[in-house]
């Protein structure tokens, strides 16, 4: 069965019938969900959050047509796990944006360029994006990042230097932020 | 003439459109969920249908048939006998495609020759050499596991002829297994 269903998926993505690929994937902080559209990485899920109810938002928000099947992560999960060790320090994989729209997106898109192992604040990200004042929008853009740890949220913080949030829970903002050397252990 | 009559009118028609536009918000579950639960009764129905060495042929055409329909789907009550129902179809379309092939029956000595004869799958290898009404009935009834009424929609009859289709099958299967 195992085989029958692996060489569905194959036939599917060569018809153009697979919009929606997942897999997981290990992490230090728990399995990670990865989900990507013919464009690229569109969503990763975080341990703390509930996969069912990620992917039943894929086929609401992308389309209903969502296969389970590893063979499209190989270079998405390499590099997570070069990445978690410590040894990648910019992914370079296609990303899929179209889960944010407008001001989110274009913070996200800051974010993404914040280099490895620096850090920006919220008001930066809301300049960056178009709209000084925006501050709380850019949070809450932040916290929308469907892309986490590769559109690396956890690299901005409050002005005043505290953490702010995180999805997937302050200990792992903090604990990526030590692995990239900006918090001390 | 503007009234009473006439806003009420309107009223409805906003909600005609408002239901029309119902089925065009997906609601529909990930295809994923549909492959988890019922992957394996397909199959069953594929092996039933066309017999062991094409079943997963009948498995890959029936899934990939459904994932080009299934964003349009607007009736998900019953996802499994849509599936099942399609099985069915894609099993007819196997049997049409070697109809031109001369004497079915040496095909499926030789498939049995291969295979272990009995037990485990070996009756569906004889339900797949049953007429094809009769075929249909028997595979849609045991490994489908649908009631007489879809059977007899996925074959085009009438319940009455499903069931006697299902009744000769098994007389037949009977038979042969005496």
């Amino acid at each position: 069965m195992k085989d029958s269903l692996n060489r569905l998926a194959e036939r599917a993505a060569s018809a153009g019938l697979l919009d929606v690929a997942y897999t997981t994937t290990d992490s230090p902080f728990g399995p990670l969900l990865l989900a990507t559209t013919p464009r690229g990485l569109v969503r990763i899920g975080l341990p703390n959050q509930d996969a069912d109810k990620l992917l039943d938002e894929l086929a609401t928000r992308v389309s209903p047509r969502v296969l389970e099947t590893a063979a499209p992560f190989e270079q998405t999960r390499r590099e997570l796990a070069l990445y978690f060790a410590g040894e990648l320090t910019d992914f370079d994989l296609p990303l899929d944006w179209q889960l944010s729209k407008d001001f989110r997106r274009r913070v996200l898109r800051q974010i993404a360029r914040i280099p490895y192992g620096q850090t920006r604040t919220y008001t930066q990200m809301a300049k960056g994006a178009g709209n000084e004042r925006a501050v709380r929008a850019a949070g809450s853009a932040c916290g929308s990042n469907p892309i986490p740890v590769v559109v690396p949220c956890h690299r901005v913080l409050r002005t005043s230097g505290g953490l702010g949030g995180y999805g997937g829970g302050l200990p792992m903002k903090e604990e990526l932020l030590q692995l990239e050397g900006v918090l001390k252990d | 003439m503007p009234g009473p009559t006439g806003l009420r009118l309107i009223s409805i028609s906003r909600l005609g459109a408002a239901q029309r536009l119902i089925p065009e918000v997906t609601d529909l579950p990930p295809f994923q969920t549909l492959i988890d639960a019922h992957a394996g009764e397909v199959m069953a129905v594929c092996r039933g249908a066309v017999g062991r060495s094409d079943a997963d042929d009948c498995f890959q055409e029936t899934f990939i048939a459904a994932l080009r329909g299934y964003p349009k789907l607007q009736d998900t009550g019953n996802l499994r006998g849509w599936l099942i129902t399609i099985a069915h179809r894609k099993a007819i379309d196997h049997h049409r495609a070697n109809g031109r092939r001369p004497v079915p029956v040496a095909e499926v000595a030789e498939a049995s020759s291969e295979d272990p004869p009995l037990g485990g799958d070996g009756v569906w290898e004889l339900v797949a050499a049953l007429p094809p009404k009769q075929q249909a009935a028997v595979t849609l009834r045991y490994a489908g596991d649908l009631p007489h009424a879809e059977i007899a929609a996925a074959l085009g009859c009438s319940p009455e002829a499903a069931r006697r289709s299902l009744h000769e099958g098994l007389k037949r299967l009977r038979k042969e297994l005496a």
